[in-house]
């Protein structure tokens, strides 16, 4: 499989008056052409900032420490700031988690779609027009010709989600950052939505890294998941062999605390303990020694990735 | 504990069977700028159309539905904070359908029905530290002050497990789980009968939520409080609901028995919003699918199922013959023709 996007030691850190937060700690993965991987965690562990850095919009405090990630040949943490504006609207795109807040609340739903494509495909304004009508339709707004005429506040959730889509791809990136894309919303829209994206990969070959803290989401949209904790990527492996047999303790955890139809409210359990605090100096290798119930003295060795079976990466002393 | 408030004008003996009972419920919102043909009436949002049920004291009802279906607006009707078109909310022994929203807020029976909200951490007033938050209502509805105040504030943080040390924090200096414990030891204060909570747990992650879900139960055994709890996880709803109602575009199409209204739905609307629940295991009900959108929520046909069009059933008799809401065994009701067909 082609890789589009391949990141490897990659570390972000904001400076705060109140000390360094290392936010992300050598990250490293890779997505495929047509692949969706998910990048699961709890709040707070560094998930939306890994889409921010590597699309170099992180804020003004925050900076890439080491590392190197390349989308289709090209070195995004070494890109001038106009190079990497350039790839954000062409061969990268975001989805924000609130549709509604990103779309201009002032101009028709058509318009901001044609405006995209004018400006990256060079079209006419009439053919943008048309162009515009043809990627709701794409994206399943019923009635596109007159919805197309539509302003945000006018349309649901759903359907301003399908907007923020369609503006998104119409350039036919290589890769899509969608983060927290369906929160908000029910589960026969989010099938929906999530339903647009995986067709769009299929036909086009487009790469996704889904943000979400839904693990059962992940279960069904990705075919790699990529579990986050306090800025460490803890475990990697294919959908399917992690679920089966999660084998870092966090993932465990985090397994346990998700609902299920089968499952009993007294069963579930919290993960014990929270994040630690990323601005310490003295951050212990494994981030999550304080709360694992595996913890030994092993683990304070400096951390290290392997892979614990083909394709299945952890970073633990101790796995299940 | 809850048969001990004070300030209660309906001795709870002489109550009825349920604590709620809605019906015939409607809530229509005007729509200003639209007129039709030139026609001088408004057009009309549906947002709640001809809804009732009941609620039994103790009992947990799960509230489902798309986006938009009108379940907030359900919940501010039944919490009193919206005034209905037409239809009747009883509450206890009392009629409260006909008391102005107004008037209602300076009633004591405002004490008995609290409402969470889905931001019920971000709606906390900013400068407030969490013990004002508490202490406010507290203050309002049962008129509360100085160390008795203070103890019943620390009573309420205690049960929802909120160390008393973080009780003079400000909202932007506590976590987004420690935030909604405020908003539920806020609305379980004054010891309400009915909590009305409109997805409490959405913005949290599954750990924080799994927290607070016990927390619910535990006040559920303690206090006795029923709830009406809305949510777009399906799980969740029934983990900890003992009824849901599922609703499509202002009406509802099905209730009964959580567990099993989801393991065997009978209305094809519920069939499709079950399949579409994802799981860990992967598998999914494709076949089951539900395309399309819903119709517009704007004066909609009265003689048409409103889920005609996008029912994989749907026949003529769907398009000219409102479905009623019809009983079945196990406590179970369903709004479609076809029920026995599926
Ligand atoms: N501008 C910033 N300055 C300082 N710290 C920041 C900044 N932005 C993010 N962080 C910190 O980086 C860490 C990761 O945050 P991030 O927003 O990536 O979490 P997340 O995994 O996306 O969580 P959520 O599920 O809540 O969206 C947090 O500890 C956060 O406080
Ligand atoms: N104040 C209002 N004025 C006009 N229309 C309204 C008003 N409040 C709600 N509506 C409409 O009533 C319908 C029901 O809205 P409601 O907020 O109750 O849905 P919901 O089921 O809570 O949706 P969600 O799951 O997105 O929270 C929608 O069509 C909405 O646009
Ligand atoms: S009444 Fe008809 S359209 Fe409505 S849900 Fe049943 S089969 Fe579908
Ligand atoms: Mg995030
Ligand atoms: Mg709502």
């Amino acid at each position: 499989m082609t890789t589009v996007l391949d990141v490897t030691d990659f570390s972000v850190e904001f400076r705060t008056r109140s000390g360094t937060v290392k936010a992300l700690d050598r990250v490293a993965f890779r997505i495929g052409r047509g692949e969706t991987m998910a990048l699961v965690g709890e709040s707070g562990s560094g998930k939306s900032v890994t889409a921010y850095a590597l699309l170099g919009l992180l804020d003004a405090a925050g900076r890439i420490t080491g590392g190197r990630a390349s989308l289709e040949g090209v070195e995004l943490t070494t890109a001038s700031p106009a190079a990497l504006a350039a790839i954000r609207g062409r061969r990268a795109a975001m989805i924000f988690q609130n549709p509604r807040a990103a779309l201009n609340p002032i101009r028709p739903i058509g318009q901001q779609i044609a405006d995209v494509v004018r400006r990256h495909a060079g079209l006419s304004r009439r053919d943008a027009t048309s162009r515009a009508v043809e990627m709701l339709r794409e994206v399943g707004i019923p009635d596109p010709v007159r919805r197309a005429g539509a302003y945000p506040f006018e349309l649901s959730g759903g359907m301003c989600q399908r907007v923020m889509i369609a503006i998104a791809v119409a350039t036919r990136p290589a890769l899509l950052i969608a983060d927290e894309p369906t929160t908000g919303l029910d589960v026969t829209t989010q099938a929906v939505v999530m339903d647009i994206m995986a067709k769009l990969a299929g036909e086009t070959g487009m790469a996704t890294l889904l943000i979400t803290h839904d693990l059962a989401l992940a279960a069904e949209r990705s075919g790699r998941i990529a579990v986050m904790h306090a800025g460490h990527i803890v475990e990697e492996a294919a959908t399917r062999a992690l679920l089966a047999a999660p084998r870092h303790p966090y993932t465990r955890r985090l397994l346990a605390a998700t609902p299920t139809a089968a499952g009993d409210l007294a069963e579930l359990r919290s993960i014990p303990g929270n994040l630690p605090d990323l601005r310490r100096a003295d951050l212990p290798p494994c981030r999550f020694a304080a709360r694992c119930p595996q913890h030994l003295e092993a683990c304070e060795a400096p951390m290290v990735w392997r892979d614990i079976a083909p394709a299945h990466r952890i970073a633990c002393w101790n796995p299940a | 504990m809850s048969g001990m408030i004070g300030n209660d004008p309906t001795p709870r003996e002489a109550e009825g069977r349920y604590l709620l009972d809605v019906a015939e419920l409607s809530k229509r919102f005007p729509l200003g700028r639209r007129r039709l043909f030139g026609k001088a009436a408004p057009a009309m949002v549906h947002a709640v159309d001809d809804v009732s049920f009941t609620l039994a004291r103790g009992e947990t009802l799960g509230l489902v539905g798309e986006s938009g279906c009108g379940k907030s607006t359900l919940v501010r009707l039944i919490a009193r904070l919206t005034d209905p078109t037409t239809g009747s909310i009883r509450f206890g022994n009392r009629e409260l359908s006909a008391l102005p929203a107004k008037a209602f807020a300076r009633d004591p029976d405002r004490a008995r029905i609290q409402i969470v909200f889905q931001d019920a951490g971000e709606s906390i007033n900013p400068r407030f530290t969490a013990a004002d938050a508490i202490a406010d209502p507290l203050r309002q509805l049962r008129g509360l002050g100085g160390d008795a105040l203070r103890e019943k504030v620390e009573e309420a943080a205690t049960l929802c497990g909120l160390p008393l040390a973080l009780l003079d924090r400000f909202p932007h200096q506590l976590s987004g789980g420690q935030r909604a414990r405020v908003g539920i030891a806020r609305a379980i204060g004054p010891r309400p009968d009915l909590l009305v909570l409109d997805e409490p747990t959405a913005a949290l992650d599954v750990s924080v939520q799994v927290t607070i879900l016990q927390l619910l139960v535990r006040l559920r055994e303690t206090l006795g409080i029923s709830y009406v709890f809305v949510s777009h996880d399906l799980n969740v709803v029934r983990l900890l609901c003992d009824r849901v109602v599922v609703m499509y575009l202002g009406r509802i199409v099905e209730t009964g028995p959580a567990r099993a209204v989801f393991d065997a739905p009978l209305h094809p609307y519920t069939r499709g919003l079950v399949a579409a629940v994802p799981r860990l295991d992967g598998l999914r009900a494709d076949a089951l699918r539900l395309a399309g959108d819903p119709r517009s929520p704007i004066d909609p046909d009265p003689d048409a199922c409103r889920f005609h069009g996008r029912c994989p059933i749907g026949t003529g008799r769907c398009g000219a013959e409102m479905p009623k809401l019809r009983r079945f065994d196990g406590g179970r009701e369903a709004a479609c023709h076809y029920v026995e067909a599926a």
